[in-house]
């Protein structure tokens, strides 16, 4: 939430020029979470829970390793637990390390009205400010990961920063410095891309997954979080991960044709009428009293 | 009430009873203010609206709220209006006539009723509309409390919302033209009730008909 040395590239709800666009360059940062290598040890959630001094709420157990079903909107970190069968019939758990996928073509910011209550960083980081959010709720729509969490009391809407408030200062996101094995990486995005497909590599050549592979969508954009995954054609099996995440149709026909059409039927509607009444004036313009006639 | 009692001195009648106007102002005044704060929330270049409204936070709060108002106006309009609303065969011939009616060749139209074609189909986007948009509405109310596997009604949501809103915003528009520039007089009946003999006569000859041919005194001038 600390914006001192970030500069802004994208405003949600925003009517004309973004205010230093392009004035200063900085390189787009990401996560890379290697889920071949998470313990799920969970120290990460701590450390987020921490380091944003999240108010404690009780969780809800369902009879597996996951602290409760989804992130909250005082929750931003949260590994999900699969415990997958596969062909040869032997176990496999499946940890995935679920936030904000700080996507390059946001959907939570196309779908919010509000001006300024979500904004891109030139380093890619998607933040909430909550003191411009309306609470509306369309970023829960726009969102194709079901990230953005709405808090009841306050009625805003909040999500991982991408612990902006550290990484403006040179400091890594909390949930990275509390890693113990070493599988999250925090860094430019090429560099976290290089390491990715080296370690994707090492497990196809090395340790006999054929599948695996780099997560990192082209639907929105890429992500500001990357995953390794031992098999990267199924990324559903990790906590439901979608295998082509883009924004929602609805959501880009609405922001998209929808407002133009709209915009161009209400405008030239107005004109229109305007237009007939300077060519055709009022229906009784002929009759020498008005129609009205005289009021007591 | 009898149509004697429709017809008042000084060669008016009344169009609007009290009840009518009332509920019609209710109606107006909530879809104002939906109007304005959807506005805001349509348009980056429209936010200004919510600003001058109190506020973002404000105007959301309040939407769903002027919403219901103006849903349950619009479901009052349909008992005491949708008998007179029914389409009929003069109505079809309305339309084939709209040309005319845009020239302002009136003596041309088929005799309307109490309501032309125009006004029934604006009585039906409007009831229609209302419904879409407390449907879709509701789901956008609370759109945190729709689970993510049911996350298609908030898309259909955030689309038809919108569509239906347009829907109405046209017709909307076209009603204030007429009611308030095209046909002087108008605005005053939806206010005081009433209409000159000439305006019943005028624009809605059937009405007129029904009015003065069934009351057995002369309408005093």
């Amino acid at each position: 939430m600390s914006q001192q040395t970030l500069r802004i590239q994208r405003i949600s709800g925003h009517a004309g020029s973004i205010p230093g666009e392009d004035t200063q360059r900085q390189y787009t940062v990401a996560k890379l979470v290697d889920t071949t290598t998470c313990i799920g040890c969970k120290a990460c959630e701590v450390a987020c829970v921490e380091w944003n001094d999240m108010p404690f709420s009780s969780t809800t157990f369902d009879n597996t390793y996951q602290t409760m079903p989804e992130t909250r909107w005082n929750y931003w970190n949260l590994i999900l637990f699969n415990e997958h069968e596969r062909e040869d019939g032997s176990l496999m758990w499946l940890m995935r390390k679920n936030q904000c996928m700080h996507c390059a073509e946001p959907g939570c910011l196309a779908a919010c009205p509000a001006d300024g209550a979500i904004v891109q960083y030139t380093n890619g980081v998607v933040d909430f400010q909550q003191d411009h959010c309306i609470g509306c709720g369309y970023c829960i729509s726009g969102c194709p990961f079901n990230i953005p969490k709405f808090n009841k009391e306050t009625k805003r809407v909040y999500k991982c920063t991408l612990c902006t408030d550290r990484v403006s200062e040179g400091l890594e996101p909390a949930c990275i410095k509390a890693c113990p094995t070493g599988c999250l990486h925090f860094g430019s995005k090429d560099d976290m891309l290089v390491l990715a497909n080296n370690r994707a590599k090492q497990l196809k050549d090395n340790f006999n997954f054929p599948n695996a592979g780099v997560y990192d969508p082209k639907g929105v954009g890429g992500t500001g979080v990357i995953y390794v995954l031992h098999d990267a054609t199924q990324p559903e099996l990790y906590g439901g991960l979608p295998s082509n995440p883009t924004i929602p149709l609805m959501v880009k026909l609405w922001k998209g044709p929808l407002k133009w059409l709209g915009n161009l039927a209400m405008a030239g509607g107005l004109i229109g009428l305007f237009v007939h009444y300077l060519r055709f004036g009022p229906k009784d313009r002929d009759e020498a009293t008005p129609s009205e006639g005289a009021r007591p | 009430m009898s149509h004697a009692d429709q017809i008042l001195p000084h060669g008016r009648v009344l169009r609007y009873p009290f009840a009518e106007r009332l509920n019609h102002w209710i109606a107006a005044f909530s879809y104002i203010y939906l109007l304005l704060t959807g506005l805001a929330f349509w348009s980056p270049w429209c936010f200004w609206i919510a600003a001058a409204l109190g506020g973002g936070q404000t105007s959301r709060m309040l939407h769903p709220w002027a919403g219901l108002i103006f849903f349950f106006a619009v479901m009052r309009m349909y008992s005491m209006w949708s008998p007179q609303m029914r389409t009929t065969e003069s109505d079809k011939q309305w339309w084939r006539s709209l040309n005319h009616y845009i020239q302002n060749e009136d003596e041309k139209m088929p005799p309307a009723g109490r309501y032309n074609a125009g006004q029934k189909a604006l009585f039906w986007s409007f009831f229609y509309g209302a419904i879409a948009l407390l449907l879709t509405g509701i789901v956008l109310w609370f759109p945190e409390s729709i689970p993510w596997n049911l996350r298609w009604l908030r898309y259909i949501s955030v689309f038809l919302h919108p569509v239906a809103a347009l829907v109405t915003i046209a017709n909307f528009l076209i009603h204030i033209y007429m009611s308030v520039f095209a046909e002087r007089g108008a605005f005053g009946s939806v206010i005081r009730g009433d209409v000159s003999l000439e305006f019943a006569k005028r624009y809605h000859p059937g009405w007129y008909k029904e009015i003065v041919g069934g009351s057995s005194s002369a309408p005093r001038k």
